[in-house]
C-alpha cells in the first residue's frame, strides 16, 4: 500500500471527483470550514466580548432579544464564546498534531531508516507510550505541567506520538524495499538526504489522512482537559470549560452545556468525515 | 424412439448487472440442455460470462445480479419461479458446485470435519455420528489418505489439489443429478489438474451424474464432454457436440482456442495467443459481432449486423457469418 | 505454544521498563519540590525535610529510579500524603469498580457493535445501513463527558428513571446496583460500541465477498446461518485484534466518566488525587493502568493465537 506522492494530473483529478462523490465527506468539509470560519473571523462574528460579564443578564434562554444564544452565569453572551473557543479548539487541535506528528514522523523514519537495535529501542518506547491511555498520558502530563495553551498542546501532542512513530516506520520500510532507494544508496548519498527527498514524500498521503483524524482526537481531549479544569483556564472561552461551566448549571440552563458540547461533536464529526473520505478517496484499501 | 427428457434445460437466460443506473447484460440469450448422465463443456476466455451464466442456474447471483429473462427447467420445473427456500432444497442436494479456486473455497475458520458434515446434515436426514462416518467415507472415495485423522485437519493444512478433493467430497456428498464444475482445475499444479480431472470423470460416470465443465481451456474438455459450448462476451458463438468442434469447428473464436492449446501446437513450440481481450460489460459492442474487433484483419462487412445463432448443419450452431469468410492472421 | 508465550512475555520487558522510566521522569518533572507542593504553603521546614526524607527526594537520581523500580516489583506504589494509606490498597479499593464499570460496557458495546455491524453489511445500501452508518460516526466523534451530562439531564433530571450520580450497593438490591450503573455504562460504551460497529460492517463485507461464502451458499445452507457462523467467525478476527486498542480507550474514558457520575473507581481516585496534589497516587495509579493495558494486550495476543488456527500458517508464509 505504498502510496506515491507524485500523483499524475489525472490521478489528481480522480482523487478530487471520488473526493467530491462522498456526500459524507463533503458534509464533513462543510462543518471543518464552517468551524475555521468561525476561528478565523471571530471578532467579526462574534456580537460581543466573549469575556465581558453582565450579571443582570445571566442565565438568559437562546433567543433571548441580542443574545441568540442566551448567556452564562455571568452574563456572558454564550454565542460569542463558543465562537472564540472555536479558536482554542483548533489551535491545540492542529497544534497538538504539529508536535506529536513532528516528533512522531522523525522517529519512525528513523527506527524505520535504520532498523536494528535503534528501531527496536525506539518502538519499545513507543510502545511504552501507547500503554498509557491517551487522555490519562493528557492528564497526568497536566498534573506536573503549568497550565497554559502551549503546555496543553503538548500533553496533548505526546499522546499522537506513538500512532505516527508506528505509521510512518511501516511505510519506510516498505518504501526502502523499492529499488530506487538502493540505486540512490549505491550512489553514496547522504542518509539524511535519502530520508528527506525520497522516503518522506511517499509517506505524506498517510501521514495527512492520519493527522486529519487525530486532529479530532486532539479537540476532545482539549475539551475533556478543560473539562476536568486541567486545561485552558477561564475566564478564556474554550469549549471544554464552557461545558464545565455548564455542567453546574445544567438543572436551570441546560443549554449551555447542551450548546457547547454539540460544537464539540460538530467540529470532530466533520474532521471524522472529512477524514475517512480522505482516506477511501486516496486509497480504499489502506486502513488506518 | 422417443427422446430423452433433459435434465436441465436453459432457454433463453440472460443476465444484468446493475452499475449506478445502467444494467449491463454479462449473459444473453443462452440456451442449452443437458441429459442425463451427459458432460457439458462450457468454454471462453475468463470474462466470457461462464461463472455468471452457471450461478444464475443456481440462484446465486451478487447481490447487484438478476435473472432478465430466461427459463431454468430442472427436471421440469422452472427454478426461475422457485422461492430461496425452494431454492435451498436444490442447492448441494440435486445441484451442487465446485468452485475454481480450491485455496479460498473452503472456509479456514473450519474444519475440513465441519464442513463436511454441515453439508451432509443439510440433506440428509441421519444422526450426527453417522454424517461423521459419511464424510470419512466420502474422503476415502475422492482419494484422501488417512481421511479418518487428516478430516480433523484445517483446511490451511491441505495442498490445493486435495482441497479440491475436499470441495468434490462435498459436491458429491448428497448424490446430486448435476454437478457444475466451474474451472475446477484451473488454480492447480498441471500434473495436480489431471488427476482431478480424473477423479471427476471417474465419479460421474460410476454415479452416471450430468456435469457442467465449465473451462477456459478447450483442452481440458477435450475427452470428458459430451456437448461443447464455446462462449464469447455474454454469447453463445459456437455450439456442437465435443467431436464436431474439434473437427469441424467454425467460428473463428473456436479456431483461435483450438490453435491454442498446448498439445496442437507441440511443433512450432510457441504458442499463438489470441490477440486482446474479452471486452468488459460496458464496452461490448452492440449490435454487431462481439468479437469483429478481436480480428481485425477480417473485413468489417464480412460480419454480420446483429449476428443470431444459426443451424449450419444438424445440431452444430454458430453465431455470425464471418466464419465463412476466416482465415488465420498471416504472420 | 508454549515457547511463543514465553516470548511474548520476554518482548513485554523493555516496554514495562520504559513505562517505569516515563512515569519516573515525569513525576520528577513536577515544577519546584514535591514535598512542599504536596503538602501545602504552611508547612514548616522540617515537616518538609521528613517528607523529602522519605520520598527519597534527597537522593540521586539513579539511586531513586533503582529504588523505584524495587519497590514497583514488590507492588509498592508509595503512600498517599492524603488518604495516609499505601496507594495500592487504595487501587485494590476502587479497581473493581472500574471492573465492573468497563466489562459492563465492553459487553453492551461488543453486543450492540456486532449486531449493528452485521445489519449494515448485510442490508448494505438500505436504510437500515444508512441509520446505523450515522449512528456509528456520530458515536466515534461523541465527546463521552457530553454524553454523560446529557444522559444524566435526560434521563436523571428530566424523567428521573435513573440516578445521576453514585454507586449502588449491593445490599439495596441488584436492581438498584444495575439502575446506577446503566449511565455511566451506556456512556463508557459509546466510542467502543461505535468502533466496533464500523470494523464488523466492514470486515464483514469483506468476508461476505469472500469464496467460502459462495460454497457455503452453493451448499444449501441458509441466508442467517451463512451470516451467523460462515461470515461472523471470520469477520471476529479483525475485531478480537482491536479490543486491546478499545479497553485501553475505555480505561481512559473511565477517567472522565467516572468524574461525572461520582463513580468511585480508579478514574475517581486520579482525578481526586490531582485535585489534592498527591502525585504518589496519580503516579500509581498510572503506572497500574499501563501494566494492565500492557498485560490485557497479551493476554489477547494469546487468546487470539489460541482461536485462530490461521494465524500461524499465515504469518509462517509469509
Ligand atoms: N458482481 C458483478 N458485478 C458486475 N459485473 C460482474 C459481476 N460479476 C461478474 N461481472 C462481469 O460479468 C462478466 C462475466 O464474468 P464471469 O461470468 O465471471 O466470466 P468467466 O467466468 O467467463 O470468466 C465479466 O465482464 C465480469 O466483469
Ligand atoms: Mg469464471
Amino acid at each position: 500500500m505504498t502510496a506515491k506522492a507524485d500523483q499524475s494530473p489525472n490521478e489528481g483529478s480522480q482523487f478530487f471527483r471520488k473526493l467530491f462523490k462522498n456526500k459524507l465527506a463533503l458534509i464533513g468539509l462543510v462543518f471543518v470550514l464552517l468551524m475555521i470560519c468561525m476561528a478565523l473571523f471571530a471578532p467579526l462574528l462574534a456580537q460581543y466580548d466573549p469575556n465581558e460579564m453582565n450579571i443582570q443578564q445571566a442565565l438568559l434562554s437562546p433567543g433571548t432579544k441580542g443574545h441568540l444564544l442566551g448567556t452564562d452565569s455571568y452574563g456572558r453572551d454564550l454565542l460569542s464564546r463558543i465562537i472564540y473557543g472555536s479558536r482554542i479548539s483548533l489551535i491545540v487541535g492542529i497544534g497538538a498534531v504539529l508536535v506529536g506528528g513532528a516528533i512522531g514522523i522523525f522517529l519512525g523514519l528513523v527506527a524505520g531508516y535504520f532498523g536494528g537495535f535503534i528501531d527496536s529501542l525506539i518502538m519499545r518506547f513507543m510502545d511504552a507510550l501507547s500503554a498509557f491511555p491517551f487522555i490519562l498520558l493528557a492528564i497526568t502530563l497536566m498534573t506536573v505541567l503549568d497550565t497554559g495553551l502551549m503546555n496543553v498542546i503538548v500533553a496533548i501532542g505526546v499522546g499522537n506520538i506513538p500512532g505516527f512513530a508506528r505509521m510512518v516506520r511501516g511505510q519506510v520500510l516498505s518504501v526502502k524495499e523499492e529499488e530506487y532507494i538502493e540505486v540512490t544508496k549505491s550512489l553514496g548519498a547522504k542518509q539524511w538526504r535519502i530520508i528527506f527527498q525520497h522516503i518522506l514524500p511517499n509517506c505524506l498521503t498517510p501521514i495527512i489522512v492520519y493527522a486529519t483524524m487525530n486532529v479530532a482526537g486532539a479537540i476532545i481531549s482539549e475539551a475533556a482537559l478543560s473539562f476536568l479544569g486541567l486545561g485552558i483556564q477561564p475566564p478564556t472561552a474554550s469549549w471544554g470549560n464552557i461545558l464545565k461551566e455548564g455542567k453546574d448549571f445544567l438543572v436551570v440552563s441546560p443549554h449551555i452545556a447542551v450548546l457547547s458540547g454539540l460544537a464539540i461533536l460538530f467540529s470532530v464529526l466533520g474532521l471524522n468525515l472529512f477524514g475517512d473520505g480522505l482516506r477511501d478517496a486516496l486509497d480504499p484499501k489502506t486502513k488506518l | 424412439m422417443k427422446a430423452e427428457e433433459p435434465l436441465l434445460s436453459v432457454e433463453h437466460l440472460s443476465v444484468e448487472f446493475i452499475s449506478g443506473k445502467e444494467k449491463l447484460r454479462a449473459v444473453e440469450d443462452v440456451s442449452f440442455f443437458l441429459k442425463k448422465g451427459e458432460v457439458l463443456g462450457i468454454v471462453g476466455e475468463s470474462g466470457s460470462g461462464k461463472s455468471v451464466a452457471v450461478t444464475s442456474i443456481l440462484k446465486l447471483l451478487p447481490s447487484n445480479g438478476q435473472l432478465a429473462a430466461g427459463k431454468i427447467y430442472y427436471k421440469n420445473q422452472d427454478l426461475a419461479d422457485f422461492s430461496e427456500k425452494q431454492m435451498r432444497k436444490i442447492r448441494g442436494n440435486e445441484i451442487s458446485m465446485i468452485f475454481q479456486d480450491p485455496m479460498t473455497s473452503l472456509n479456514p475458520v473450519f474444519t475440513v470435519e465441519n464442513q463436511l458434515v454441515e453439508a451432509i446434515l443439510l440433506h440428509q436426514k441421519v444422526k450426527k455420528s453417522k454424517a461423521r462416518e459419511l464424510a470419512v467415507q466420502l474422503l476415502e472415495v475422492v482419494g484422501i489418505k488417512d481421511a479418518k485423522q487428516r478430516i480433523k485437519l484445517y483446511p490451511h493444512e491441505f495442498s490445493g489439489g486435495m482441497r479440491q478433493r475436499v470441495m468434490i467430497a462435498m459436491a458429491i456428498s448428497s448424490n446430486p443429478s448435476l454437478i457444475i464444475a466451474d474451472e475446477p482445475t484451473t488454480a492447480l499444479d498441471v500434473t495436480v489438474q489431471a488427476q482431478i480431472l480424473n477423479l471427476l470423470k471417474q465419479l460421474q460416470e460410476k454415479a452416471n451424474t450430468s456435469m457442467i465443465l465449465i473451462t477456459h481451456d478447450l483442452e481440458v474438455v477435450a475427452d470428458m464432454a459430451d456437448q461443447i459450448l464455446i462462449m464469447y462476451a455474454g454469447q453463445i458463438v459456437e455450439s456442437a457436440s465435443a467431436e464436431t468442434i474439434f473437427k469441424n469447428p467454425l467460428h473463428p473464436y473456436t479456431k483461435l482456442l483450438i490453435r491454442s492449446i498446448p498439445a496442437a501446437n507441440k511443433k512450432s513450440g510457441k504458442l499463438p495467443v489470441i490477440e486482446g481481450n474479452v471486452p468488459a460489460l460496458k464496452d461490448i459492442p452492440k449490435g454487431t459481432c462481439r468479437f469483429a474487433n478481436r480480428i481485425p484483419w477480417i473485413a468489417e462487412d464480412e460480419h454480420e449486423q446483429d449476428p443470431k445463432l444459426r443451424e449450419v448443419e444438424e445440431d452444430h450452431f454458430v453465431r455470425c457469418t464471418c466464419y465463412q469468410h476466416f482465415h488465420f492472421k498471416e504472420e | 505454544m508454549l515457547r511463543y508465550i514465553l516470548r511474548r512475555i520476554l518482548d513485554l520487558i523493555p516496554t514495562l521498563l520504559f513505562v517505569a522510566i516515563i512515569v519516573f521522569l515525569v513525576t520528577r518533572m513536577i515544577p519546584g519540590d514535591p514535598a512542599r507542593v504536596m503538602l501545602g504553603p504552611q508547612a514548616s521546614v522540617t515537616e518538609i525535610n521528613n517528607l523529602r526524607e522519605k520520598l527519597g527526594l534527597n537522593d540521586s537520581m539513579g539511586a531513586q529510579f533503582i529504588a523505584f523500580i524495587r519497590d514497583l516489583l514488590h507492588f509498592d506504589l508509595g503512600d498517599s500524603a492524603t488518604y495516609n494509606r499505601p496507594v495500592i490498597d487504595l487501587i485494590m479499593e476502587r479497581f473493581p469498580n472500574t471492573i465492573v464499570l468497563t466489562v459492563f460496557s465492553l459487553c453492551i458495546s461488543l453486543i450492540i457493535g456486532i449486531f449493528s455491524g452485521m445489519i449494515s453489511a448485510v442490508k448494505k445500501g438500505t436504510a437500515w445501513d444508512y441509520f446505523f452508518t450515522i449512528f456509528s460516526l456520530v458515536g466515534v466523534s461523541m465527546p463521552v463527558f457530553w454524553l454523560g451530562i446529557m444522559l444524566v439531564l435526560f434521563f436523571s433530571v428530566n424523567l428521573g428513571w435513573f440516578p445521576a450520580t453514585g454507586i449502588g450497593s449491593m445490599d439495596a438490591g441488584i436492581v438498584d446496583y444495575v439502575r446506577h450503573l446503566i449511565l455511566p455504562g451506556v456512556t463508557l460504551a459509546t466510542i467502543p460500541m461505535a468502533n466496533f460497529s464500523r470494523i464488523t460492517r466492514s470486515s464483514m463485507l469483506d468476508v461476505m465477498g469472500e469464496n467460502y461464502i459462495k460454497t457455503a451458499r452453493a451448499k444449501g445452507v441458509s441466508g442467517t446461518l451463512v451470516v451467523c457462523k460462515h461470515a461472523l467467525k471470520n469477520a471476529m478476527t479483525p475485531i478480537l485484534t482491536t479490543i486491546g486498542m478499545q479497553i485501553s480507550s475505555m480505561l481512559g474514558g473511565a477517567v472522565l466518566t467516572e468524574t461525572i457520575f461520582s463513580w468511585p473507581g480508579m478514574g475517581r481516585l486520579i482525578v481526586d488525587a490531582i485535585n489534592k496534589r498527591d502525585f504518589v497516587v496519580v503516579q500509581g495509579t498510572v503506572i497500574f493502568l499501563a501494566v494492565l493495558f500492557v498485560l490485557i494486550n497479551l493476554i489477547i495476543d494469546i487468546l487470539y493465537k489460541v482461536v485462530n488456527p490461521k494465524v500461524s500458517y499465515v504469518r509462517g508464509e509469509k
